[in-house]
């Protein structure tokens, strides 16, 4: 009797071990695709995954002036966090360089995705689509880059040429 | 003793005599929790770091994840999007690897004009070993099915800051892991429970903690993180994008700033070594300040990507010494000396600094740092 269960355990444990070499266990479950839509909250370079929604920069002046001014400053001049516009011309030469949306960041869109996802820091997620249109609009207009009667909406943000575009060098080892 | 000990607890704590055997923090104007913890390497020994001392980062908070309503959606280029349960993960076969963390703001310090005032902590500290277990990515994605023309995956924390980082496919099919367990328990909440990507050797932040979601993407997703932040601002004014392995490195714990030496005789030059690259080979000690230098004795095993404890034992004669250790990896590079690195990379980053650092140790004892 003992005998037996102990080959009968054996057995099983030869079977469980090649099948499991040949696939997982395949318990991943369908996901829906409005489902993936609520979780999909990333927005590529080339603009896939932006919202409908509007804003302008007034709007967006709006918006700043009652949920982002306090970290960033009047105008997007940082303090106590991340300068948001200016640094233009600072990044070579002699001195720091001042790296903010406008010197620096080479993607408009990149603004849509952190701002929706991450912004205000006291209360994330919590700004609605037009709204980070509009917060968007604001610091492109703050850097000089849109003008002020510029609409940013799914078409507009991803076509916004970023100073810094070019500035990007892909890094590989030993170069 | 003469009397019987204190009782059982459930979960074992350090002795109340290590009290100082703690991370040190700041966190960013206005929050509590959104900056950077550091590992007190100068107090400890081995390789591994206990999970309550591991480094951290965070870029709005701990969050607190039920693990039961925690799911990971994998979507995008794929035949079969799907969803997994913690409990569904934990059902895979797992594999274990001990494998360092890195931020790649470590040492960033070390690119400023003058020597700052600290010790190994504040230095260095933001680079953490730990052995790591949990599902090997490429099982999932075979799972999914993956386009043939998906080069990238876009992993996405649950925190508050959706902390998102895109990650090259060749990575993900190769180590990448969905750890579920830290140094044996389930990974610490400030280290991404119920669920973290483990890249082993790619700089701390690509590590998403508390991993919810997995885009499997053509081009990368161009996030906050992955151009504003960690690229290396070079003196032309361009920055070098999608340095992703750390380069070797290696420093000295002990003897290190806050350990004061009590008198002349004999010390053991201990230390840690890492590669993003693979395993370290050898690791040189100076006590000179680089004129002449002593190969260290690596302690066993030596893993890739891993740190490795180095240690030589040196008869201080009382004077003045600069103490430094210099690795080179199984790949054949050698760790720079600052100026070295600091010439070919310039001074306007504070990213992947891994040049020789410097400790002079004074007549009085004293150990601080200083460039040489």
């Amino acid at each position: 009797m003992r005998n037996r269960r102990v080959a009968a355990a054996s057995a099983s444990l030869v079977l469980l071990s090649s099948a499991a070499l040949a696939e997982g266990p395949g318990l991943g479950r369908a996901a829906a695709p409005d489902e993936i839509a609520s979780w999909d909250i990333s927005i590529a370079p080339d603009g896939a995954g932006l919202p409908p929604g509007r804003g302008t920069p007034k709007q967006g002046k709006a918006v700043y002036t009652e949920k982002c001014v306090a970290c960033h400053g009047e105008n997007g001049a940082g303090k106590p966090n991340d300068q948001l516009a200016g640094g233009r011309g600072s990044l070579s030469g002699e001195q720091a360089p001042v790296k903010t949306v406008g010197s620096f960041w080479p993607y408009a869109t990149t603004l849509f995705d952190y701002i929706r996802r991450a912004m205000p820091l006291t209360a994330p997620k919590s700004l609605g689509d037009d709204e980070v249109y509009a917060v968007s609009a604001y610091i492109l207009r703050l850097n000089g880059i849109i003008g002020e009667a510029d609409v940013m909406d799914a078409q507009a943000l991803p076509q916004v040429q970023m100073p810094n575009r070019d500035g990007f060098i892909v890094f590989s080892r030993g170069k | 003793m003469r009397e019987p000990g204190s009782p059982f607890v459930g979960y074992g704590q350090p002795s109340r005599f290590e009290a100082k055997v703690v991370r040190i923090f700041t966190s960013a104007p206005g929050t509590t929790g959104t900056g950077a913890s550091r590992t007190p390497h100068h107090l400890l020994n081995g390789a591994i770091t206990p999970s309550g001392l591991h480094f951290e980062r965070h870029h709005s908070g701990i969050p607190d994840i039920d693990p039961d309503r925690h799911r990971l959606l994998i979507h995008g280029l794929v035949k079969r999007p799907l969803v997994f349960t913690l409990e569904a993960l934990a059902r895979y076969p797992m594999v274990s690897r001990i494998a360092f963390i890195e931020c790649g703001g470590n040492s960033g310090a070390l690119y400023q004009k003058n020597a700052v005032a600290g010790g190994v902590q504040a230095l260095h500290g933001l680079v953490s070993c730990a052995e790591w277990t949990g599902v090997r990515l490429a099982d999932l994605l075979d799972e999914v099915g993956v386009d043939p023309k998906a080069q990238w995956i876009l992993a996405e924390g649950a925190d508050a800051a959706g902390m998102s980082r895109s990650v090259p496919m060749a990575k993900a099919m190769d180590d990448a892991i969905l750890a579920l367990y830290q140094n044996g328990e389930r990974i610490r909440p400030s280290n991404g429970y119920p669920l973290r990507l483990l890249l082993p050797g790619y700089e701390g932040n690509m590590n998403v903690k508390w991993l919810r979601r997995i885009k499997v993407t053509q081009g990368p997703t161009m996030t906050k993180d992955e151009t504003s932040k960690y690229t290396i601002s070079l003196p032309d004014g361009k920055a070098l994008q999608f340095v992703f392995p750390i380069e070797a490195k290696s420093v000295i714990t002990q003897p290190s700033p806050g350990l004061v030496m009590k008198g002349a005789g004999l010390y053991e030059i201990s230390g840690l070594a890492w590669s993003g690259y693979g395993k370290i080979g050898t690791v040189d000690v100076s006590a000179d300040g680089g004129t002449s230098w002593a190969p260290a004795a690596l302690q066993q095993p030596v893993l890739a990507k891993a740190l490795t404890r180095f240690r030589i034992a040196w008869r201080w004669n009382g004077g003045p010494a600069i103490l430094q250790s210099r690795a080179t990896d199984e790949s054949g590079y050698v760790q720079p000396t600052r100026a070295l690195l600091i010439a070919e990379r310039g001074m306007k980053t504070i990213y992947h600094f891994n040049g020789i650092a410097s400790w002079a140790v004074g007549e009085n004892g004293e150990v601080t740092h200083v460039y040489a």
